[in-house]
């Protein structure tokens, strides 16, 4: 079923229209709080597919990215405050461009090596950050956000709406990379890089366009976190399970879709909501992890996988 | 004379104390068909990925068109128009049969200039490529679905579909029967015939000397025979690198 992007754009459109509009009459601005969480990880998910699921470079330091536009915001804020989409677009362009940069100086490293730079990379710069006093150090910074905002009113459903956009920008991004030129590169990648060369794909060329456009994703969804929570600490913002949740949501929904990172985020992450408020929140990346475990042992193509074979055996 | 199409000089390539290739000079002119031999081991496969750029070579240069193209990536080599099978096949996996062959066509023949593309152009670019090697009727199926003799021709078929000036088949014949090499032979023949430049690295003699214009020999990194191919397969060194004495 091929649907066309403005059609599809156009529902995407109706269905956060729905998102918000349900949220709103359940009227407690706590499901904006949980809601928005959500939405983070949905943007996360599809940021670690670009990489991890079209070409298959498994990235283990998406914290580090995520931290680096959470950083960004904070710098800015203290520096001279900005309007909040602003702060979303720059944490992109840092973000994108530390991928940029990571991947020139890792990608010729392939498997687990090239996943053992990306922790690395995210241990470096929490051990920059940790020791840099402007943006609070170890101490964490706090950040005072205005009470409402105009025409949206309260703030949270501010965060909220703009993190819904995010997540549709992401989602589409990733649906238009699929069908694309770009899309078929990036599959070549995944499949052998040898081949892929000898059919002219500049490998290393759409390997750091997909290190930068994961990248800054991953710094977009991280650029409204000190205004979400109010307080940024490292251990926080580069906290294990951004990294966790980040290759988990999409191996759980399925890699190499767009639709599976999307179902991966939504389940794992409102499962991991829930938890939090009803069992306990250390609890909640147990779960995760559990889940991981047992996806990748039994259903190696995650919930898209095993909904496909189930459908290919009925047919 | 003209140039020739490629120019091969002075190459060489060690792996760590291993010379692989030593000193190999050749010339292979436009339109030519060329066979290249060799006992296991002899240096043709290093050859070949070093005329295509996947191996880096350490002494010598390799000119194709005119130009020096030592320094290019295989990418850019696959652009300016050599394309190559591999040995052993490999298919992009997760890609159908057809869109395997799509890869070539949006990364190299679009990308050479000229106006774009359309979709409905290289489906139907596609589509005849596959009626040409015999896969019409697979061409939705995965690469692991086919059997190996398919496999080779979706092997020679995403070579063909660069539209190269230049194509090296890297033994893509090995494992199949008389008449499925037969089939492979009569196939690079009438490409040829289109104006392709044709190097066949094969270790079936009857399908080489079939094909061939011209019969190169590697013996251990060394060229010990250039010619035509029924006066290569008398010279003496060639019999004893292939007999022993």
């Amino acid at each position: 079923m091929i649907v066309r992007s403005s059609v599809f754009l156009s529902i995407c459109a109706a269905v956060a229209a729905g998102i918000f509009g349900a949220a709103s009459l359940i009227g407690n601005d706590y499901v904006f709080f949980a809601g928005y969480v959500v939405l983070q990880f949905v943007v996360l998910a599809q940021a670690w597919n670009i990489l991890g699921g079209y070409t298959g470079y498994v990235n283990f330091g998406s914290a580090a990215f995520f931290a680096l536009g959470a950083y960004a915001s904070v710098f800015l804020h203290k520096y001279y405050p900005l309007p909040l989409p602003l702060l979303i677009a720059i944490g992109g362009v840092v973000s994108g461009l530390a991928g940029l940069g990571m991947g020139y100086l890792t990608l010729r490293l392939r498997g687990a090596f090239f996943a053992i730079a990306t922790l690395a990379f995210a241990v470096v710069l929490q051990t920059l950050v940790v020791n840099w006093n402007y943006v609070g150090g170890a101490r964490g910074a706090y950040v005072i956000r205005p009470d409402s905002v105009w025409p949206v009113g309260s703030y949270v459903h501010y965060l909220f709406l703009l993190m819904l956009a995010l997540a549709i920008i992401a989602v589409a991004m990733s649906r238009a990379i699929e069908r694309s030129r770009l899309g078929y590169g990036f599959a070549t990648i995944r499949d052998d890089e040898l081949a892929a060369e000898a059919s002219g794909v500049p490998t290393l060329r759409l390997k750091l366009i997909a290190t930068t456009l994961s990248g800054a994703l991953m710094g977009m969804a991280g650029a409204p976190f000190p205004y979400y929570i109010g307080y940024v600490q490292p251990a926080a913002a580069f906290g294990l399970d951004y990294a966790v949740n980040a290759i988990a949501m999409p191996m759980i929904g399925g890699t190499g879709t767009w639709y599976g990172p999307l179902i991966g985020a939504v389940l794992v992450a409102s499962l991991q909501q829930w938890a939090t408020v009803s069992i306990s929140s250390e609890l909640s990346l147990l779960v995760v992890g559990l889940l991981l475990v047992g996806f990748v042992i039994v259903a190696p193509g995650g919930i898209v996988g095993l909904a496909r074979r189930y459908l290919w055996s009925a047919s | 004379m003209s140039e020739p199409l490629l120019q091969v000089t002075g190459l060489g390539k060690r792996f760590g104390g291993f010379v692989a290739l030593d000193g190999i000079d050749l010339a292979v002119n436009r339109g030519e068909r060329v066979g290249l031999i060799g006992p296991n081991g002899s240096g043709k496969s290093t050859l070949v990925n070093c005329i295509c750029g996947t191996l880096a070579n350490e002494t010598g240069s390799i000119r194709f068109s005119g130009d020096d193209i030592s320094t290019l990536k295989t990418h850019q080599r696959t652009r300016r128009g050599i394309a190559r099978s591999f040995q052993l096949p490999r298919p992009f996996a997760s890609l159908t049969v057809a869109e395997n062959l799509r890869v070539p066509l949006l990364y190299t023949v679009d990308a050479r200039g000229g106006p774009r593309m359309s979709t409905i152009d290289i489906d139907a670019r596609c589509a005849d490529l596959l009626e040409l090697v015999g896969l019409a009727d697979k061409a939705g199926w995965r690469p692991r679905d086919l059997t190996q003799v398919d496999m080779r021709k979706l092997e020679l078929a995403r070579a063909m579909a660069a539209e190269p000036q230049l194509l090296i088949a890297d033994e893509s014949m090995a494992g199949l029967s008389q008449v499925e090499v037969a089939d492979i032979v009569a196939l690079l023949i009438a490409l040829n015939g289109h104006g392709v430049t044709i190097i066949l690295i094969e270790h079936i003699m009857r399908a080489v000397m079939q094909f061939s214009q011209r019969l190169v020999v590697l013996v251990s990194g060394a060229k010990i025979a250039d010619g035509a191919p029924e006066v290569v397969i008398r010279d003496p060194q060639v019999e004893r690198a292939y007999l022993g004495q």
